[in-house]
Order: C-alpha cells, then sequence, then structure tokens
C-alpha cells in the first residue's frame, strides 16, 4: 500500500491548544510538512512568539527559542548572527509583530536579516481576549474597541507586507490565506518560498498569512473563512508584494 | 598573560572582552559607554580573522534581546549601556535569568533617575543588585575599581555567566570607562565549542533532544517548581561566588565600606588617615549580588563609614549584613559628583 498523507515527522505527540476554526493549525501543518520536506530539523531552530502560538515549541520536535513579546525578530537577529549556517524562522501573530515589535521588526528588515518571517494575521489579539490589533479592520468590533475601530483612537489598519516590501534588506514579501484548499496550496509555495531564499543565503523574506479567529471574531468557523474572503482580503490584497529575483530577471 | 599597556577602561575592557571569545557585540550608542560599541565596531572590520560581529542595535531593548538569542546558541555574546538603556534592558534581563542564558551585561553607571547626566554615580546599585526586572531572579553582580579589573573581571563574567547559566552584570561606571591606567591585558581564552556547552540552541536533528529556551508558565504548580528551581541555581552563586577585599582590618577603628571607583577615593582617604595616626579600614566588595557578607562575619567594637555615589543603596545591604547590630553611618553624594579623598577623611573625623 503507498502512504499518500501522513502526520508529519517533525511533529511531537503535543495536542494544540488552538480553537475550533483557527488558523495556527493549519499553518503549523504546512510549516512541519516543509520541514520535513526540505530537511530542516537536523540545522533549524524555530523562534516562536507571545500569543496563541506560544506553546507552539511543543508541537515541534526542534529547538526552539520562546521570545518575548514582539522581541523574536530581535532574538532571532542574535541567533542567526551567531551562528549564520542555521535555519531560523521566526513566527508571529499581529499584536507581537505589529504592535509590541514594530521596531524589532522593521529594524531586522532595515538590516536585511536573512531569516524568515511568518506573520499571522488574524486582525485581532486572541490570547488576551479579543482585544484591537493593529491590523484590525475599520469598524471591526474588538474588546478594547467595543464600538467597532475608529481612526480618531486606533489609526488605520497597517499592511506590514507592503511596509516591508518597500526596504531593500527585504527580497521577498507575499500575502496568503489559509480559507480554502486553493489557497492553502498557495500559503504552502509561500512558504517554501521563504524557506529556499534563506537556505540560499539570500535576505529577509516576509510571508504575511490572513488567519481565522473565529473566538476573537465571535463568528462561527465556516462564517470566519467567509469574513476572510469578503472582508479581510478586501483590506489585506492577497499576492506577491515583491520579488527581488523576478524584478532582477 | 598579554602586555602591558596604557588604556581607556571602556576600551581596554572591550579588547578583553574579544580576548574572552565574545566574537557578537549588539549595542546601542550611550555615554559613557559608547567607546566600547566603537571598539567592536572597528574590530570588526580591521581583525577580519577573528569573525568579529558588531550590530548597532535601534534600541537597547532590541540589543538586550540580541544577546539573548547570541547567547543561546552557546556563543559568548554582550553589550554594554547606561542608566536609561539599563533600564530599557530589564525586561531581557529577567528573560534570561528564567531562561538560563548566559549573556554578559556591561552597565556603566551614570547619574539619575530621568535622562539626568554622564558623570560618575552608583544610583543604579538596587536595580542591578535586586533584580531590576519582573519576577524572582538574580543578576550576579561584579563590580571593579581600576581599569585592571574590568579587564580581569570582564573575562570573569563570560566563565560565571557560562557556569550558572544566568545574566552576569559587570558594573562599572563613568570614572572607571573613562579614566586610563596601565593594565596588563589578558590573553586569550580557550572556550568550549559553542554546540557543547549546556542547552545551547543548535538544531537537534531527529536522534537528540531538543534544546529549548521557553520561560513560559503552565499553570501555578509547574510554574512554582519552575521557580525552585531558579531559586536553587541562585542559592548556588550565593554560596559560591562571594568576592571582596580587606584593607588594614585587624586595628581599624573605622571601617569603611564601598566599591568601584568610589572605592579608589575611599582608599586613598584610608591612607591620609593612617599617615594621621587614625586606624582606619576598608572593606571593598566585588561581587555586589551575591553581597559579600562573609566580609562582616565577627566584626565588633568597630563603626563603619558606607560611602557610596547614591543617596546610599549599599548601605542596606550593609546594615543587613551586620543585622542592624553595629553602627553604620553613611555618606553620598550625589548627580555627578564625586568627592575628594580629603572630604572623605573629614567625613572619617566626625564619627
Amino acid at each position: 500500500m503507498k502512504t499518500i498523507y501522513k502526520r508529519p515527522e517533525v511533529f511531537t505527540d503535543a495536542v494544540t491548544t488552538y480553537c475550533g476554526g483557527c488558523g495556527h493549525g493549519i499553518v503549523g501543518k504546512l510549516i512541519a510538512e516543509l520541514i520535513d520536506e526540505m530537511g530542516l530539523q537536523d540545522n533549524g531552530i524555530l523562534v516562536w512568539p507571545i500569543g496563541c502560538s506560544c506553546l507552539s515549541d511543543r508541537y515541534y520536535k526542534m529547538d526552539a527559542y520562546m521570545a518575548l513579546h514582539g522581541r523574536a525578530p530581535a532574538a532571532a537577529t542574535g541567533i542567526k548572527r551567531a551562528d549564520p549556517s542555521k535555519f531560523v524562522m521566526v513566527y508571529q501573530g499581529d499584536g507581537d509583530l505589529a504592535s509590541e515589535g514594530m521596531a524589532e521588526i522593521m529594524h531586522a528588515a532595515i538590516r536585511g536579516e536573512k531569516f524568515s518571517v511568518i506573520f499571522i494575521n488574524n486582525a485581532i489579539y486572541g490570547m488576551t481576549g479579543g482585544q484591537v490589533a493593529p491590523t484590525t479592520l475599520m469598524d471591526q468590533v474588538a474588546s478594547t474597541a467595543p464600538y467597532g475601530r475608529k481612526a480618531d483612537t486606533c489609526g488605520f489598519p497597517v499592511k506590514m507586507a507592503e511596509l516591508l516590501a518597500n526596504l531593500p534588506g527585504v527580497i521577498y514579501s507575499e500575502r496568503v490565506t489559509v480559507n480554502s484548499p486553493a489557497h492553502i496550496a498557495a500559503c504552502k509555495r509561500a512558504l517554501k518560498k521563504s524557506f529556499e531564499l534563506q537556505l540560499e543565503g539570500k535576505g529577509m523574506s516576509f510571508i504575511e498569512i490572513l488567519s481565522p479567529c473565529p473566538t476573537g471574531w465571535k463568528v462561527s468557523p465556516v462564517k470566519a473563512l467567509d469574513w476572510i474572503e469578503e472582508q479581510a482580503i478586501q483590506e489585506y490584497p492577497l499576492g506577491v508584494i515583491k520579488d527581488v529575483e523576478k524584478e532582477d530577471a | 598573560m598579554g602586555e602591558k599597556v596604557f588604556m581607556q577602561g571602556n576600551q581596554a575592557m572591550a579588547e578583553s572582552a574579544i580576548r574572552a571569545g565574545c566574537k557578537l557585540y549588539f549595542g546601542y550608542p550611550i555615554t559613557p559607554s559608547s567607546e566600547v560599541p566603537e571598539y567592536y565596531a572597528k574590530a570588526m572590520r580591521e581583525r577580519p580573522e577573528e569573525h568579529i560581529t558588531f550590530i548597532q542595535a535601534e534600541t537597547e531593548v532590541s540589543a538586550f534581546n540580541m544577546v539573548a538569542g547570541a547567547a543561546a546558541t552557546g556563543h559568548r555574546a554582550m553589550t554594554a549601556t547606561s542608566g536609561p538603556g539599563f533600564s530599557l534592558g530589564q525586561e531581557a534581563m529577567s528573560y534570561m535569568a528564567a531562561g538560563d542564558i548566559p549573556g554578559v551585561i556591561v552597565e556603566v553607571m551614570r547619574p539619575g533617575p530621568g535622562d539626568a547626566d554622564i558623570l560618575a554615580a552608583q544610583g543604579d546599585y538596587f536595580q542591578a543588585v535586586k533584580g531590576g526586572g519582573h519576577g524572582d531572579y538574580n543578576n550576579l553582580v561584579l563590580a571593579p575599581y581600576s581599569v585592571q579589573e574590568l579587564c580581569d573581571l570582564m573575562q570573569e563574567s563570560f566563565e560565571l555567566a557560562e557556569k550558572y547559566h544566568n545574566p552576569v552584570i559587570l558594573l562599572s561606571d563613568a570614572t572607571l570607562a573613562k579614566m586610563r591606567e596601565a593594565v596588563e591585558l589578558p590573553g586569550y581564552v580557550d572556550e568550549p565549542a559553542p554546540a557543547d556547552k549546556y542547552n545551547a540552541l543548535r538544531g537537534c536533528g531527529k536522534d537528540k533532544e531538543p534544546h529549548k529556551v521557553v520561560t513560559c508558565g503552565d499553570g501555578p504548580v509547574q510554574w512554582e517548581q519552575f521557580n525552585l528551581k531558579l531559586q536553587e541555581k541562585f542559592k548556588r552563586i550565593k554560596d559560591n561566588e562571594v568576592r571582596y577585599e580587606t584593607y588594614n582590618m585587624d586595628d581599624a577603628d573605622i571601617i569603611l565600606v564601598a566599591y568601584g571607583s568610589m572605592a579608589r577615593v575611599c582608599e586613598s582617604a584610608m591612607k591620609m588617615a593612617r599617615e594621621e595616626g587614625l586606624k582606619v579600614g576598608m572593606i571593598r566588595p566585588i561581587s555586589l549580588w551575591p553581597f559579600p557578607e562573609k566580609a562582616f562575619e565577627g566584626i565588633t567594637g568597630k563603626k563603619f563609614l558606607v560611602c557610596e555615589l547614591s543617596a546610599g543603596q549599599m548601605v542596606e545591604d550593609v546594615k543587613l549584613a551586620v543585622e542592624n547590630k553595629r553602627d553604620v553611618s553613611f555618606f553620598g553624594k550625589l548627580g555627578g559628583t564625586t568627592p575628594s579623598p580629603k572630604v572623605i577623611l573629614e567625613q572619617i573625623k566626625k564619627i
């Protein structure tokens, strides 16, 4: 009998703490598949954030560093600069990357740190209970924006993939999502591209993933997938925003 | 040992760190510590065979986290900062103590609070010695009082950080950092390969257990155990790493207690007092945490004069060391002023 599907070997037996319908689990599995397929376990160090994915070190049989809130790109800078031969993946949510750690991600990108950044944009703070994030859409309700996000106090949604694409240190920037099988396949291709670029010793690559958070959005898992299609993608268009290799060709 | 040179404190210390195998420097410029990053920046370009990496971080917040990340891989890494920058680094200090990360931090004290000024002070004693960040933890704190000791303790800081898997603070001040003295530079150190060090992140493969730096709790029962284990680490440090020097203790009636550049002033004051026939001795704590309580044990019938460039911080530890049973006086100068030995001598005479 031919095996056509199996649990990625890099996974431990641990069960995730994610809510039903959460996108972290899907992205986490894609990362695990790529670690297996690309043989990254031996030489890889995964840098995890504070947020719903802060227990991720338990899910992978990999060396791991669970960074302070927002500081993952700074810690990863230390790790990668100490040993540039390592594969270093930084995984951050929107509160972590675009609020608490805006300085850290911007300057890691300005320096062109040669690691892969996976950015989970679910337009809300998940772990702390649904507060407003820099990526929350206008008029989207959050526990600290009970009447919806208003510009006078919260400003406007931040487009990280576009923002970082402006910096010469970033060689690849793409926005994907995981709300349909086709989009999940595209997400895996983007992650693979990012990992390959790092193995080639190029600059920073940035993959922003629009990810469902039914609990934070207070909708059903199926409705959350629709919300991405109908709302999130309107604000955050999918696609490759920057690919230096293509521009050079 | 290496050659004798005439060098500035900050620069000699930076050279000593490079020779200790610290090839990774992450820092943000701040007076009076900026010669350290400048020294590394130059060495990185002019000594390519030594594979030195210097990154000027965007903030001290990042610099401390870069040190933490780099040190977690088993490579020696450091930063140097002062006052406000040290405050910004406290989150990462707490993290490194919790995560068993051997980061080395040089804090060149200048006066506070606020933006303040840039001359020598010792008002960051509490912040360095009592934790400074969140949670129950201790930094190992070493306080040199000469350029030579800056160099020697710089090298020892890396040894101790790796021995206990804990951050070590080399507590300098603006006077020590900026003054020039003859110094015998330490030789190059042979250290173990980074990947062989305790819990060093290196990529685990299928057959080895992963190494992880995780400081995240999993409920009160687990987190209490985590904390108790940390406390054992701090106890081991406390039991084994007390350092101090004593001077003229046997016949002394008055014992000065001072550290860092203030101890240099007090040493001169003690000599002047002796020339006048006053029986003055001195205790100079070198490890500020663990505080050398041992140095005060069994001393009776003598008076203590604690001198600091602060409103009185170490004096609290002295009072604890003598269990408030001895006569402890305090003399402090604030704002970046340093008293002359004559001023200390006058204080001695007042007792």
